[in-house]
């Protein structure tokens, strides 16, 4: 009716789909996504001493995003390089899947030197996962086991996807550490030819990860069960300060003659968050069977987004592709961030018995990455959120990056207080 | 004793692996999608005289790609701006993007964007804006049949089919007339299923070139409404056609105008020239402004489970560019460019082939709009154009007209008389 001066005015308005109003007045809201929440809620708090625990984005020791130097140096080569614009094919810029794949497995991996191994870009790590579970439900239509917890969105990708999901025994709650046996025994239970998920290293959001002694025991019943191993690769580097040692997990599965499906992703390793780079690799029992198998995989990629965007890879493969220049400046931004995590965990512990607390803190210094499981529960939680403006995900989880000098005695006496 | 493998596993390795076979010994050759198939064998053709008519990218009177100068300007200050970072931009994008991007296709005064009737998402340039807003459609509102025209971008049935819907094509591109067979369209909407998504192409049809005049489209939303049918405008050619981003906008804004619901996938890759930054942005726009929330909280959810977030880089030179009223202009400077030297393209191709005394009537290129042609050439002719004469374009006849320049405009005219002459 609003309308009518202006425009014409319709049958259609009065016939019978007017009835109902519009085409989608059944539409129900979505439920929120929890981060997507606790941000929304932190940004609409006026407490000056709020603090964001929330969001897994690196913060320097201002609290501020930063960029990293090697990044900025990359940036500005691409910048003078002028680039065309031109469409990049389905599975991306090819030195940039090649050099990824690289980092991950080394160039010495028979998976690479024997051509076996299938690299597309993708739309960072989410879009790798999307594109697995989709070529999975296609190629390998079998349950997907996932570690108990796992990251948030890993559900919703499978599942959309067209996987069946599972669960196998990781977090051990009341050590606030890993549950090795119910680790190995769920996996030995798994029916033969499943595919089974796991973190490789700064597992999300336990910040608990296996030794590499227990990743051989692991490797050793995927095995017996003839498992497909899928890894979830998103902070190598980022979790320990090391490449090499962060991709233990994955070099170790491929040497024992894997075959396995691996995602990586450089939102946190190269702070290239909103720029979406990642890659997908396919672990393959020979060269033509790789080729077959990247056939179907554009083929599940076309109709999603044709093509992935070039210009965080660019930056990428500036820096992968330069091993006397950047790639060194960039192994010590790495360790910068990882460094400054790995203090800040201790500085909470020392600060959390400087506060009078006599609950065992330990597991923050020995859990990895960007997150803390604290242990708190949800009840602690929510006080902390109301009372204190502190923001952590509801099952005690904490973006150790989000903590710094400034707020770190403010976070501990916060968590003292409603956990004594 | 462990089965024989083709590989070079070490003993040790052919120990452990008891598989006896790969998980993915049944996954079989797919067919390669065929204009990244052609745009390769062009690639590897080492003929001088090769010419790439196949994808649709823009390409200078040199025949070499163009960054326009503008996105080179914005992306020169984007770099050394010392506020800007790389964080993650909202599940729903950049929202000086996605505000700029809608408003760019409705109108700024469009009184459905006052009414905070419509919302934009952006997405993974026009293939996601499209799989966002197909997905939508058929997992949440529950449609199940789409209508797309004959000929259309192999995309949509590609999408549409990977999301389940029943595909059912609608007559559109008449061979015997080469021009638009507008009965048949009408025809076959009236019999559509009620509550279809219908696909139309807001301008420049991809890959005819064909597109209804203002009366026509008149007639073709008579009949959307009188099916209630869906319709999902594919824009992927604003200002690209024309010069002129009004005018090249007119079907989704006089649709919006008549009161239809509807969605549109808007992308960037040409119009801007960022084919590889993958801007693009799914507006849709409904006749309730309580709709909106849940519409975007379920869209929010589709692209999460996608990408999670779109990348930042192309969205934020759009967004300079539509907000800025000196990059504006430049930007359409830059329209007014391409579109020039395509139509120019259009006229010397028409004219050589007339000149020439081609068989045929060729007045069809230059009635054709935007960046491809559907020449009327048949399948064994471009597979000669391709095998003899290193000329390379769709199977289907469809040409890039962006690919011709001054310099191979006649070599490629005497090609098609020459392949003509000898079917004849």
């Amino acid at each position: 009716a609003e309308y009518m001066g202006s425009m014409k005015v319709l049958p259609f308005a009065v016939s019978r789909f007017a009835a109902p109003m519009s085409f989608w007045s059944h539409v129900e809201m979505a439920p929120l996504d929890p981060i997507v929440g606790l941000n929304e809620l932190f940004s609409k708090d006026s407490n000056p001493k709020k603090t964001n625990l929330g969001v897994g984005a690196y913060r320097d020791e201002n609290g501020k995003p930063w960029v990293l130097p090697s990044v900025k140096k990359a940036e500005k080569r691409v910048m003078d390089a002028n680039y065309d614009k031109e469409y990049v094919g389905i599975v991306g810029d090819l030195q940039f899947t090649k050099l990824s794949a690289q980092l991950a497995l080394t160039s010495e991996s028979p998976a690479l030197t024997q051509g076996r191994t299938t690299t597309v870009q993708t739309i960072s790590g989410t879009g790798a996962l999307r594109v697995a579970g989709n070529f999975l439900a296609k190629f390998h239509n079998k349950p997907l086991w996932m570690p108990a917890p796992t990251w948030g969105n890993h559900t919703p990708i499978f599942a959309h996807a067209g996987l069946q999901l599972k669960s196998y025994r990781y977090y051990d709650a009341k050590t606030i550490g890993l549950d090795i046996e119910g680790m190995l025994d769920a996996i030995s239970k798994i029916p033969e030819g499943d595919t089974i998920l796991f973190h490789p290293s700064a597992h999300n959001p336990t910040g608990v990860d296996p030794s590499q002694s227990q990743w051989d025991q692991i490797e050793k019943v995927v095995a017996q069960r003839k498992l497909l191993p899928l890894f979830d690769m998103a902070y190598q580097g980022f979790a320990s300060g090391d490449l090499d040692r962060d991709a233990y997990a994955v070099r170790h599965f491929i040497k024992q003659g894997h075959q396995c499906i691996l995602t990586q992703s450089y939102a946190k390793n190269m702070g290239l968050y909103g720029l979406r780079v990642g890659a997908m690799s396919v672990v393959c029992d020979s060269g033509e069977e790789a080729k077959k198998v990247e056939s179907q995989v554009k083929i599940v990629i076309r109709p999603m987004y044709s093509s992935p965007p070039i210009y965080g890879v660019r930056i990428a493969k500036t820096i992968l592709g330069d091993k006397d220049g950047l790639y060194k400046e960039w192994v010590d931004d790495v360790k910068t961030m990882s460094g400054r995590i790995i203090k800040m965990r201790h500085e909470m512990v020392d600060q959390l018995a400087k506060e009078g607390s006599t609950h065992n803190w330990d597991h923050i210094k020995k859990q990895i990455g960007m997150f803390c499981f604290t242990g708190l529960k949800e009840e602690q939680v929510m006080k902390l959120r109301t009372d204190y403006s502190i923001y952590m995900t509801s099952n005690g989880r904490i973006s150790v990056a989000g903590l710094n000098e400034k707020n770190l005695s403010y976070v501990a006496s916060a968590i003292h207080n409603v956990s004594k | 004793q462990p089965p024989l493998l083709q590989s070079n596993h070490t003993t040790q390795q052919l120990q452990r692996q008891n598989m006896s076979s790969s998980t993915f010994k049944d996954v079989l050759h797919a067919p390669p999608i065929a204009v990244f198939k052609l745009v390769a064998d062009y690639n590897a053709d080492e003929s001088p005289d090769k010419v790439n008519l196949t994808v649709g990218a823009y390409r200078d009177s040199a025949g070499k790609p163009w960054v326009l100068p503008v996105v080179r300007a914005i992306e020169r200050l984007m770099a050394e701006d010392e506020t800007l970072n790389h964080e993650y931009l909202p599940i729903e994008g950049l929202p000086a993007f996605t505000k700029a991007a809608t408003r760019l296709v409705l109108g700024a005064e469009n009184p459905a964007i006052a009414a905070g009737r419509t919302i934009g998402v952006q997405a993974l340039s026009g293939t996601g804006a499209l799989r966002l807003g197909l997905q939508f459609i058929r997992k949440v509102l529950l449609r199940t049949h789409i209508l797309i025209p004959e000929p259309t971008w192999p995309n949509h049935r590609m999408i549409s089919e990977d999301l389940g819907y029943l595909v059912l094509g609608y007559r559109y591109w008449d061979p015997a007339t080469r021009a638009l067979n507008l009965d048949g369209l009408l025809e076959d909407l009236e019999a559509a299923p009620e509550g279809a998504v219908v696909m139309l192409h807001s301008v420049a049809h991809n890959p005819t070139g064909m597109d209804p005049d203002t009366a026509q489209w008149e007639r073709i939303a008579d009949v959307v409404e009188r099916r209630s049918l869906l319709p999902f405008f594919d824009t992927a050619y604003q200002g690209f056609v024309s010069g002129d981003v009004d005018v090249d906008a007119w079907v989704p804004r006089y649709f919006v105008s008549r009161g239809f619901e509807a969605f549109i996938a808007q992308s960037f890759a040409k119009n801007f020239g960022l084919y590889n930054e993958r801007a693009g942005n799914l507006v849709v726009v409904t006749r309730e402004a309580a709709t909106i929330p849940p519409i975007l909280s379920n869209l929010q959810r589709i692209a999460r489970m996608l990408w999670s977030n779109p990348p930042a880089h192309g969205a934020r030179v759009v967004a300079t560019a539509l907000e800025n009223p000196a990059y504006l202009e430049q930007w359409k400077g830059c329209l007014l460019a391409m579109t020039t030297r395509i139509r120019d393209m259009r006229q010397r191709l028409m004219e050589r082939l007339m000149e020439l005394g081609t068989p045929g009537t060729w007045d069809h290129i230059v009635r054709q709009k935007g960046m491809f042609s559907y020449t009327g050439l048949t399948g064994d002719q471009v597979d000669t154009l391709k095998a003899k004469y290193h000329v390379y374009m769709m199977r289907d006849g469809r040409i890039s007209v962006a690919g011709l320049t001054p310099s191979n405009l006649d070599y490629v005219a005497k090609c098609f008389d020459e392949v003509i002459r000898a079917t004849e």
